[in-house]
């Protein structure tokens, strides 16, 4: 070896230290065994073992999603890549930026079906943003520094870079990441002024505006969050948020309608169907929010602000798209909107903002309170209420309790609020929540859970014991696949085919198996003391709350319908509004 | 801005690429994953020197499918250019076509009479077959083996579009 070359494996972990790089999730496996020999001798970058690689994955993510860095995971060949697939996915639909390591077999071995090969590349070509397969060990840093660029860049999402075995132990050159010059990928970032000078117009002759604004906003940064809040104030506009959204302005602002979509608040889709002008911002039209297309938000101009322009145009027909990075595209709105000489007078949107405060008043989110049976709304609202003021981050699995969390939970602050929202990855929270205690030690991290999921990624409690990770884990435990249940409910006759969860385990004792604490509770009386004591135990805990088994998520926008057609209870004739064959073929 | 039509028009797409492992399964597992349709698609290097291939798409949509097939195009990372010659302007379409016939007496005389209006060229022949080249637009390939079938037509090899922006502007 010459003085200036390294191994491969030698390679790899300066340039994941290069790239700022202080923690990888992992899984070892035959093929990467010089890898994990490279780690036993260095220090800089920390290994958390986990105990399956689709947890890997989720926990790099929620490293991700809390910190706004490039999550990193990695894993062996064959099974180890396959175990990934899900979490790969997952990234992609909600654009977390991730680099994804994978082991190969040997260069030569490629194609012969050899132990534990799999074609990677192959496999996630369509759930990664872009993926490499390393067959020259000089190219490997280039490779990985650009594995970051892509992953980071533009609309962030998942990179996969598979690596044979021989290429760890060859030797080569390495060149560090401002020795590498990237081809091609390079998104458009600033948007066009004049279609700013347009949006302008439209904003100063709108009588019924609405910023529509998601996960984009927390992706673009900080300061994207900060000018979005200034331009709320300084325009007086209403916002609502998607469930990727939240936490992109604070709960508690008035200007905040809640969330959107299917399971969105009354105000919130009220005002999107009868909004004027719709300014969409880092969002996506997707079709929990749109609702029926047909009938969605018939009477309004749509601008989108994008930094993806595969975004634009996709589900809904806008009148001006910007294609740039939000902060950037904010910031020329802002400027151009402070310029403007005579500023619309304010008492313009008065009329507006009557019709949303009588939507409001309905109190669509109001739920029973009960001295006995836990309603599962109020432990929501009590774990919100015992935390406020904290430092704490929220992640959930999927279910009734992921959008009752999404409604009863402020977040005040982006980057707080960990979800699977474009593939609703059941078993997702639990190892998200890890990655969200290792990068960030002395927060509270909650994962909000469903006795179903959390069934999913359970051989994760061990990780998080290995790990010192305190997490605190509330179990809402309806003893059903209550999100399941409830369209059985309200579309199947109330056929419940196979959504009961049968012989559930006793969580506490399975907390005790883990060395974790568990606690039980199912009295409403009992439940803020018992919010309290798992708040208050240093260590990792899980809550087993039982809670009313029947209640049902509301309001819902049934699928296939309009957003004026939402559901505040279930309907009499609920069948009727929600058995429409549109609906059905899009549950 | 884009008009809300549902009426479906035939784009030919010009798409320049590295020439690296993977790209072509890219670019066709995008159009298979999406449900976009695929009428012709060819490829082949360009540029050797960086490495530059050209992939030709004929396709079929919506205008809302067709700036949505350029703008998921334009995400891939080894994408450097796409351009849209239906939409772009002036260009040419040329298509190559290998046609094998079967027969003898009077069959071949017409089929030598049909590809003589064709322009096209016999390639290879025996006593009893020929094969033709023809180069021209599909509309016109299609319509020569169209005539040929009646006569002996026995196999067919197309080479799929290739096209080029009429002009002195490169991609
Ligand atoms: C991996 C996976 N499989 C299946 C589903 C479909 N699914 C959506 S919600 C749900 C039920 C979740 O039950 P639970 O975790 O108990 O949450 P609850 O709805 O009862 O709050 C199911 C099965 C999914 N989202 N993810
Ligand atoms: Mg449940």
């Amino acid at each position: 070896m010459t003085q200036g070359q390294l191994n491969g494996s030698q390679i790899l972990l300066k340039a994941l230290t290069d790239q700022g790089v202080d923690v990888v999730f992992g899984y070892p496996g035959g093929v990467v065994l010089p890898l994990y020999d490279e780690l036993f001798k260095q220090e800089a970058v920390r290994h958390v073992l986990v105990r399956h690689e689709q947890g890997a994955i989720h926990a790099a993510e929620g490293y991700a999603r809390s910190t706004g860095r490039v999550g990193v995971l990695l894993v062996t060949s064959g099974p180890g890549a396959t175990n990934t697939v899900t979490g790969l996915t997952d990234a992609l639909l909600d654009s977390t930026p991730i680099v994804c390591l994978t082991g190969q077999v040997p260069t030569d071995l490629i194609g012969n079906d050899a132990f534990q090969e799999a074609d990677t590349t192959g496999i996630t070509r369509a759930c990664t943003k872009h993926n490499y397969l390393v067959k020259d060990v000089n190219r490997l840093s280039y490779t990985l520094h650009e594995a970051f660029h892509v992953a980071r860049s533009g609309r962030p999402g998942p990179v996969l870079v598979d690596l044979p075995k021989d290429i760890l132990t060859a030797v080569g050159e390495y060149l560090s990441p401002h020795e590498v010059q990237h081809k091609s990928y390079y998104p458009q970032t600033k948007g066009d002024p004049s279609a700013i000078a347009e949006v302008i117009h439209l904003m100063v002759n709108a009588k019924k505006p609405l910023f529509y604004c998601g996960g984009g906003v927390i992706n673009s940064g900080l300061s994207a969050v900060e000018k979005l809040m200034q331009l709320v104030h300084n325009t007086g506009f209403p916002v609502t948020l998607t469930l990727m959204g939240l936490g992109a302005v604070p709960a508690s602002d008035y200007h905040y309608l809640g969330m959107v979509g299917m399971h969105g608040t009354y105000e919130a889709n009220m005002a999107m169907h009868d909004c004027d002008l719709m300014l969409c911002v880092g969002a996506r039209f997707d079709d929990r929010v749109t609702g029926k297309v047909s009938a969605f938000s018939p009477n309004s101009q749509k601008v989108h602000i994008d930094i993806d322009p595969s975004s634009i145009n996709k589900n809904v027909v806008v009148d001006i798209p910007i294609i740039g990075d939000v902060s950037n595209v904010l910031e020329e709105i802002l400027r151009q909107w402070e310029a403007l000489i005579h500023k619309p007078n304010r008492s313009l949107l008065t009329p507006w903002w009557n019709q949303i405060e009588a939507w409001r008043s309905l109190q669509c989110l109001r739920f029973e309170t009960t001295d006995n049976v836990i309603k599962p709304q109020r432990v929501i609202r009590s774990l919100y209420e015992a935390t406020r003021g904290r430092d704490v981050y929220v992640c959930t699995e999927v279910g009734q309790h992921q959008m009752w969390t999404a409604q009863h939970f402020g977040f005040d602050q982006p980057r707080r609020w960990m979800t699977s929202g474009g593939l609703g990855t059941m078993g997702f929270g639990l190892p998200a929540a890890i990655g969200v205690q290792v990068a960030h030690p002395h927060s509270l991290v909650i994962d909000i859970a469903g006795e179903a999921s959390i069934m999913m990624n359970l051989q994760e409690m061990a990780t998080a014991i290995q790990h010192r990770l305190p997490v605190k884990v509330f179990i809402i435990n309806n003893r059903y696949m209550g999100m399941v249940r409830q369209w059985q409910e309200l579309l199947y006759g109330g056929r419940y085919s196979e959504s009961y969860s049968a012989t559930l385990p006793d969580f506490t004792k399975l907390a005790d198996a883990f060395g974790w604490t568990g606690l039980h509770v199912d009295k409403a009386t009992a439940l803020d003391e018992a919010i309290r004591t798992a708040l208050d135990i240093p260590g990792p805990v899980i809550v087993d709350v039982v809670v009313d088994s029947s209640e049902n998520c509301f309001p819902m926008i049934p699928a296939g319908a309009a957003h004026n057609e939402i559901l505040l209870e279930p309907a009499k004739d609920a069948g009727k509004a929600l058995g429409s064959e549109e609906g059905m073929v899009l549950i | 801005m884009i008009i809300e039509t549902k009426q479906e028009a035939r784009h030919t797409i010009a798409v320049l690429v590295d020439n690296e492992a993977g790209v072509l399964a890219r670019v066709i597992g995008l159009f298979s994953g999406r449900g976009y349709n695929i009428e012709s698609l060819t490829v082949a290097e360009v540029n050797p020197r960086n490495k530059l291939s050209r992939i030709t798409i004929v396709t079929i949509g919506t205008p809302m499918i067709i700036e949505q097939i350029k703008a998921q195009l334009r995400r891939l990372v080894p994408v450097r250019k796409v351009s849209d010659l239906t939409a772009e302007g002036p260009y040419v379409e040329r298509e190559l076509a290998l046609v094998k016939l079967k027969g003898t007496g009077e069959a071949r005389r017409e089929a030598l009479q049909i590809a003589g209006i064709f322009r096209a060229r016999v390639v290879d022949s025996t006593n009893e077959s020929f094969v033709f080249e023809i180069v021209g637009h599909s509309g016109k390939l299609d319509a020569f083996v169209n005539l040929m079938r009646p006569v002996g037509l026995v196999d067919v090899s197309r080479a799929g579009v290739v096209a080029i922006a009429r002009g002195s502007e490169p991609l």
